[in-house]
């Protein structure tokens, strides 16, 4: 690896082995996917404010279609949008770099795990195209009905396998194995190419989060596998692993489902944290407060993931004495984030906050995210969970945790790193009209759900007119405010499209270190050539050394500096 | 805590563990999901259902697995000896009798539990009994049966594929410290075999 040559433009943008292309790879894979996700959330949206209206290219739609929106929108955003963005994006481009590694460990198996992520997206689309539509089962996809939703038992294999559901399952898996493979690259990379004095204390904390992210990914996700497969074989071989009929038990996928579906929300949570814990000393010019026990709480929470997974099944059937253990481990696995984010905001105590724009999506962040993580604690408790189960206080609750993970860490990794990526600088003044409008977007449309969904309004129903007390004036006024914050929330990334397209046109200069912060990505050139660094950078000290006393002249002192 | 390193692992085996403890994951679903049922329905032990398995057939590739985990040592012994005439007639030997494995499973076992009427699918067993009868329940054990051997063959099939380009570099002189990673993923298709046999066969 110690040459690099001038490449083709097919091996340097298309079959690219190289970290910085592939994260790019990621990342517009996951745009386009995040922009179908989002056209899919307006059109049901629609749907539920104006019923009956005429949605462009979809038309009118009845409770089918709109069961395959719901259900392919949270596919969509989780699957392809989230991982690929926060995990497999973020992770490609600033874990070689922040670690002062050349690239990956595996270059090849780098570029196949995009290959077949790419692959699992196409058997996405290729999904909907299916006879009998796309999987219309909830993004759940609890049996039951995912084990019989368009299937015939006596059709056949290949009849059955070619439906939504079963491609659709399919697709699932060929991501996770994508991001197996991709994980495994992580893993190894960080605890092996670590620059030349690099202590495990010294790694930034974002790369920290993004392999204890990928660390609980690896081993949550393998039993989920399993019962996808046995789900599968449910419908093309006629087994009956999830049917009480046959002797089997529906709870059974309920119970693989969430054991990987619950750390998976960590999974996109912890690289957001990292995000917003690289960025906040940036631009307050303070050392992070509690570096080191972040980390250490990181790692507790990474542990307890693992156990919290049935409080999304209170109302399944579960034993009452397991409901009590996940109640209480739900709400203790609420400490260490809570720790982390008030650490966070610790460190503005008493500091010169420059409010740019990558600092206003991490503190947005925080702040939208704590009224996800307080209201979690209110759904993670049985008795609570028992009432609001499966109602829209559920939905604001998770989009609030979401929303800021994957969209708030995500643009405030994305306008942070953009200018060491591609040497120039974004628009601050668009950047900022972009950040305001998805403020105003998500809480427009995620905080009145609070109240109609306190008020008994079920998230499952396409059309509420047949429920008289749903139809009160004032939840039909909910339903429409929501909505138009749903599109304004999709609106304002277009602010974002638009200031990509200047920044490429006419974006200043961006020079090695714009934010002069102390990482070792920004000892590399702007952009960073093939192979990163002229030289292998040394590490003399910890990411967080900002306005020390010792260090005459600047505020900040390079990890790599002697 | 700060002066860990695991540097002096080679990133290969390193990468080779991770991709092994993925796949022990995904094999601990399935071994869960089974007990769970076994525990619940006392019929997977019946005459018609693992009573109907031949111990000694199982117990022969059992014993095939074993050799080929031994003779995989000592490939990778000869390996470290850069011995690579040996190292090519122990993997080709591991080869052959992972193939052999699969020939029994697929050429014996499966077809007489088939021609005896068991099979994965469910329908033919359940037309008109009850629901959750002793049928259903035995057929449920066949179904995990089908599922968890074949998932396990299908990895008996990528390990050969490994073996087998492995050796064609190893027996040239070239890579040979891939027989080790080959290696260590042979012993993981074995353990988890060493799993399924006592599970399926042995405990009625």
């Amino acid at each position: 690896m110690s040459e690099h040559h001038e490449q083709s433009f097919l091996s340097k943008y298309v079959f690219s082995t190289d970290h910085k292309y592939i994260a790019r790879q990621y990342f517009l894979t996951g745009v386009v996917f995040a922009f179908i996700g989002g056209l899919f959330a307006i059109a049901f949206r629609s749907q539920l404010a104006w019923p009956g209206t005429n949605i462009p290219i979809i038309g009118v739609l009845d409770g089918m279609k709109y069961n395959m929106l719901v259900t392919n929108h949270g596919l969509i955003m989780i699957f392809w949008v989230a991982m690929p963005i926060l995990l497999a994006a973020l992770g490609n481009f600033v874990i070689p770099l922040m670690i002062g590694a050349d690239d990956m460990a595996f270059p090849l198996l780098n570029m196949l795990s995009y290959w077949i992520f790419l692959v699992s997206g196409v058997l996405l689309v290729a999904s909907w195209l299916m006879p009998g539509g796309g999987a219309a089962t909830a993004w759940t996809m609890y049996p039951p009905l995912s084990a019989t939703q368009n299937v015939d038992p006596d059709a056949g294999l290949i009849v059955n396998l070619l439906t939504g559901g079963s491609i659709l399952i399919l697709a699932v898996a060929v991501e996770f194995a994508s991001m197996l493979l991709g994980g495994i690259n992580f893993v190894v990379t960080t605890i092996n190419m670590r620059a030349k004095g690099m202590k495990l204390m010294d790694v930034p904390v974002v790369v920290w989060m993004l392999i204890l992210a990928t660390v609980d990914f690896m081993f949550s996700v393998g039993p989920l596998i399993a019962g996808a497969v046995m789900l599968l074989f449910d419908r093309i071989f006629n087994t009956g692993f999830y049917d009480p009929a046959r002797g089997g038990d529906p709870i059974l996928f309920q119970h693989l489902f969430w054991f990987f579906g619950h750390p998976e929300v960590y999974v996109i949570l912890l690289p957001a944290i990292g995000v917003a814990s690289e960025i906040i000393p940036v631009f307050s010019r303070k050392p992070l407060f509690a570096a080191r026990w972040q980390i250490i709480m990181a790692v507790s929470s990474a542990f307890i993931a693992f156990i919290v997974w049935a409080h999304h099944q209170f109302v399944a059937g579960i034993d009452p004495r397991m409901a009590e253990f996940f109640s209480v481990a739900t709400i203790i696995i609420s400490i260490p984030f809570t720790f982390i984010m008030f650490a966070n905001i610790a460190t503005l105590f008493n500091s010169q906050i420059e409010l740019k724009t990558p600092m206003l999506w991490a503190l947005g962040f925080v702040f939208m995210f704590l009224i996800g993580g307080v209201t979690g604690i209110y759904c993670g408790s049985a008795g609570f969970d028992m009432y609001i189960h499966d109602s829209y206080f559920v939905v604001a609750h998770f989009h609030y945790t979401l929303i800021p993970a994957t969209f708030f860490g995500g643009f405030a990794a994305f306008y942070f790193w953009f200018p060491k990526s591609t040497g120039k600088m974004l628009g601050e003044g668009l950047g900022k009209l972009h950040f305001w409008f998805t403020v105003i977007g998500i809480n427009m449309f995620s905080f009145p759900l609070f109240f109609s969904g306190l008020y008994g309004e079920h998230r499952r129903i396409f059309n509420y007119a047949a429920y008289q007390p749903m139809m009160a004036d004032w939840i039909i006024n909910i339903r429409h405010i929501s909505t138009i914050g749903a599109m304004i929330l999709g609106a304002a990334q277009l602010i974002f499209v638009l200031n990509l397209i200047i920044s490429a046109m006419s974006g200043e200069k961006a020079g090695k270190n714009p934010w002069k912060s102390n990482t070792l990505e920004w000892a590399a050139e702007s952009p960073p050539p093939h192979g990163n660094f002229a030289t292998p950078p040394a590490c003399y000290r910890g990411p967080y050394e900002y306005s020390n006393p010792k260090k005459s002249g600047s505020d900040f002192w390079p990890q790599s500096e002697q | 805590m700060s002066d860990v390193t695991i540097e002096k692992m080679p990133i290969g085996r390193l990468g080779v563990w991770l991709l092994i403890a993925g796949e022990l994951v995904i094999f601990g679903g399935f071994i869960a999901c089974y007990i769970l049922s076994r525990l619940a329905y006392p019929e997977f032990g019946s005459p018609e259902a693992a009573g109907a398995l031949s111990v000694t057939v199982g117990t022969i590739n059992t014993l095939i697995l074993l050799i080929s985990n031994w003779t995989m040592v000592v490939a990778n012994d000869a390996a470290k000896e850069k011995n690579t005439a040996k190292v090519k007639n122990f993997m080709l030997l591991t080869l052959a009798l992972g193939l052999l494995f699969l020939a029994i499973k697929l050429g014996y076992e499966w077809p007489h539990d088939i021609a005896e009427g068991h099979t994965i699918s469910s329908d033919a067993a359940i037309k008109g009994q009850a629901a959750a009868s002793e049928v259903m329940k035995v057929s449920l054990f066949w179904s995990y049966y089908f599922l968890m051997t074949g998932f396990h063959g299908l990895h008996i099939v990528v390990g050969s594929l490994v073996i087998f380009i492995v050796m064609l570099g190893a027996s040239k002189g070239e890579h040979l410290h891939r027989v080790e990673l080959a290696g260590a993923y042979w012993h993981l298709v074995e353990l988890v075999w060493v799993i399924l046999f006592p599970m399926f066969y042995l405990i009625k």
